[in-house]
């Protein structure tokens, strides 16, 4: 009996004994050969262009640093939070972050990720277009540097919309025509209770003229009309014939779908829309095939969604005065919990070079943030809207800057969904007082 | 007989206190032993249970944004207050409470009846309890999803029923109703094996007395099989009020809080996990649990629910 126990112990011991080794050898930042392994955690949409480019910088760098491009969550929400666990909890397996726009503040006034050095941070800014530069900065520097770009359109359907809208009261007008005449009609926008619908009011306000914070984060919503002008067109969108009546949930999925479907005029919606609808079957998103009226048919009639499908600038709050639509996309960050920091950096500028980036907009359809790729007839043959992009682009509006983003957007959001009940004169008074306790992240979240 | 057990176990604690009467060494050395193996299971409970409640009281008592940690401090009572005076807090335990209450109380009825019908079944017992089960196996999350798509306009077979242009989830009322469904569709068999459990304490010559003495089927249920049942009824509402109380994937799913349905649970998670406020995430954690252990008091203490095992103390004393 006492031998059994005495070997029993032994067991334990070994166990526990092998379980450090591993984690030993499984937690070592180094590889075999003295080449620094860098971690990096990449959205799933796009992951394998970010594994394809993570594996030509590791061969590119000569035999110093090798990427491990591990793929995370699907929803933004999602990946915040492993990352948030992960820097929290002070992993430093953690070198290169792919981070959505919307995260800069906050993680770097959290003290998770670096600002890039001076020259570096130089480097960036000439090579990058404005908006998506700005993105990256808090409080005047640099902390994440732009690897894709995003930027909503409008597309519609050519057939049913000779001259497209150029502002959201013409689009209101033209869909309420074509439900009249019984033919698909509705306007797809993201109205659900998420961050989609704080991007539309934050594009609607600087459309017309106003700011929901300051450079500075002061509360700004309430100044002027802009709004208030804001909410009227949401508004009008939700009550009117136009909106598909599934509005108050509909995220950029659900317009891609109605669109696809046959049973939409108009979405406002990300590029990646595009590659989906010419997608070839039998998950092809644009073959539905179209009656000669243009309404959505199972009938082989030789004419599908994909053939009348088009694009053109963002609606406007007003004629005359091109829309600010809200930048997206990712940007590269270096976390503070990382061990090798300098290689990361270098790591970070081959990421982000001109070939990912152009693998990244042919294969992925995520749009490129330097300014020469725009520029190149190579470019703009394989990435057919690169136009009314880069235009979108010079406009774009940034998000509101601030630490507590997701605070002030889930307010916005739960205050403005569901849209048809949007009351602009009781809401400019809740949207103010709201944010203004939501950027200091005080109080609940809805 | 209810009386008699009652007072069987009160009369020996009163009489110990006044009295102290001596227990011999054998039996204390027995309790003694009892102690020792009774310490893993403590040791494991306090460290799975017992911290990260403490801890999470702990944090409520505190300032704690994880993106501003250096305003971290202790404010007291602040973030009670700031909950409790919200009305984000009172909306969501409102809608949970209705959520709670209809589902558990539809479940109860439907429960039963299936209960009643599977200790009936002659034939295939077995794979009339499998099939019944069935929705209880389908993953929460796979069967929110399913009444999604079933419930989405120009989408869902299930709105197709319903008149052009409706969409039932958009809306609070249809969408709170929508959720009850899908908790009922889903916990049901649940309530009806643990009501099927109590059914098998009411004897069956009991049953055949009663109908010789001509009391028909409504008259058995209400006056025999129920009275019989309680304990079994009263342990299933129990755990299926503590269970729909905490109810969160479903609406985490089917509208993520849109239009009012949010429930307790998911502001808890949208202050912890989406906005990083450990403070006010951590008290609204503490409140739950505060409510679930109101409902758990009030079911032991006033409907006399027994703890498991407590049954056999009873039997032993008496």
């Amino acid at each position: 009996m006492h031998c059994g126990e005495a070997s029993g112990w032994r067991v334990v011991a070994a166990a526990v004994g092998l379980l450090l080794v591993a984690a030993t050898l499984t937690g070592c930042g180094s590889g075999d050969s003295g080449r620094v392994v860098l971690h990096s955690y990449s959205p799933v949409d796009g992951a394998d262009q970010y594994a394809a480019a993570a594996a030509a910088c590791s061969r590119a760098s000569g035999g110093r640093y090798t990427i491990q491009m591990r793929t995370g969550r699907r929803s933004t929400d999602d990946q915040r939070l492993q990352l948030a666990r992960r820097l929290v909890a002070n992993d430093s397996d953690l070198d290169i972050m792919l981070l959505d726009v919307i995260w800069t503040a906050e993680f770097a006034q959290a003290g998770w990720i670096l600002p890039y050095p001076a020259d570096l941070a130089r480097h960036v800014e000439q090579e990058t277009l404005q908006g998506p530069y700005e993105t990256g900065t808090y409080q005047g520097r640099l902390y994440a540097a732009p690897l894709n770009t995003n930027t909503q359109l409008l597309w519609y359907r050519t057939d049913l919309v000779p001259n497209p809208p150029r502002t959201w009261d013409e689009m209101i007008q033209m869909a309420e025509d074509l439900a009249a005449r019984g033919l698909p009609h509705y306007i797809e926008v993201q109205g659900a209770q998420f961050e989609g619908l704080t991007v539309w009011f934050n594009t609607l306000v600087t459309t017309a003229g106003g700011s929901i914070l300051s450079e500075n984060g002061e509360v700004e919503v309430a100044h002027g009309d802009a709004a208030r002008r804001a909410m009227e067109v949401m508004a009008r969108v939700a009550t009117s014939p136009a909106a598909d009546p599934s509005l108050s949930v509909a995220k950029e999925t659900d317009a891609r779908l109605a669109m696809e479907a046959g049973l939409a005029a108009f979405q406002v919606n990300y590029p990646a829309v595009h590659a989906s609808v010419n997608t070839p079957g039998p998950d092809g998103g644009g073959g539905t095939f179209i009656d000669p009226l243009g309404r959505p048919t199972i009938q082989d009639t030789g004419r599908r969604v994909r053939d009348v499908f088009g694009w053109t600038a963002y609606p406007s709050v007003m004629s005359g005065k091109p829309a600010t639509v809200t930048v997206g996309g990712l940007n590269l960050g270096v976390s503070t919990t990382s061990q090798h920091p300098a290689e990361a950096f270098e790591a970070v500028q081959c990421l982000r070079n001109r070939e990912n980036q152009l693998r990244n907009a042919i294969d992925a359809g995520m749009p490129p943030t330097l300014r020469e790729l725009y520029d190149d007839p190579a470019f703009q043959r394989e990435y057919p809207a690169w136009q009314a992009i880069r235009d979108s682009l010079a406009a774009a509006s940034v998000r509101p800057k601030t630490p507590a983003y997701q605070n002030v957007s889930i307010v916005i959001s739960d205050l403005l969904n569901p849209p048809a009940e949007i009351n602009p004169d009781t809401m400019l008074g809740q949207l103010t007082d709201g944010i203004a306790e939501a950027v200091k992240s005080e109080g609940l979240v809805p | 007989m209810m009386m008699t057990a009652q007072t069987g176990v009160r009369a020996p604690v009163s009489a110990r206190g006044h009295q102290r009467v001596p227990v011999p060494e054998g039996v204390r050395s027995e309790h003694r032993f009892a102690a020792l193996l009774c310490a893993p299971a403590v040791l494991v409970i306090t460290v799975v249970a017992a911290y990260p409640i403490g801890y999470a009281i702990y944090l409520s008592f505190q300032r704690f944004d994880l993106r501003f940690s250096e305003q971290r401090s202790f404010v007291g009572l602040a973030n009670y207050g700031a909950v409790l005076t919200s009305h984000y807090w009172w909306q969501a335990l409102t809608v949970t409470l209705i959520i709670t209450v209809v589902s558990v109380a539809i479940e109860l009825v439907i429960g039963l009846a299936l209960a009643l019908a599977m200790n009936r079944t002659l034939v295939g017992r077995g794979l009339v309890r499998t099939v019944v089960l069935i929705p209880y196996s389908i993953i929460t999350v796979v069967a929110a999803f399913s009444w999604q798509f079933a419930w989405t306009p120009n989408k869902g077979y299930l709105a197709a029923l319903l008149p052009a242009g409706v969409a039932p989830l958009t809306d609070q009322v249809s969408a709170v109703a929508v959720i009850i469904l899908a908790e009922v569709w889903k916990t049901t068999p649940f309530m009806a094996l643990l009501l099927l459990a109590g059914l098998a304490l009411v004897p069956d010559e009991l049953l055949r007395a009663a109908q010789i003495d001509g009391a028909g089927p409504w008259k058995r249920l209400t006056t025999v099989i129920l009275p019989l049942m309680k304990p079994a009824i009263l342990v299933a509402l129990l755990f299926r009020t503590l269970d729909a109380f905490r109810i969160f994937d479903s609406i985490y799913i089917l509208t993520q809080g849109s239009n009012g349905t949010g429930s307790v649970s998911m502001l808890g998670y949208d202050n912890l996990f989406i906005v990083f406020n450990l403070g006010i995430g951590s008290t609204i954690s503490v409140l739950i649990f505060m409510v679930v252990a109101i409902v758990a008091f009030v079911f032991v203490k006033l409907f006399g629910v027994a703890a498991p095992g407590a049954e056999a103390d009873e039997r032993r004393q008496r």
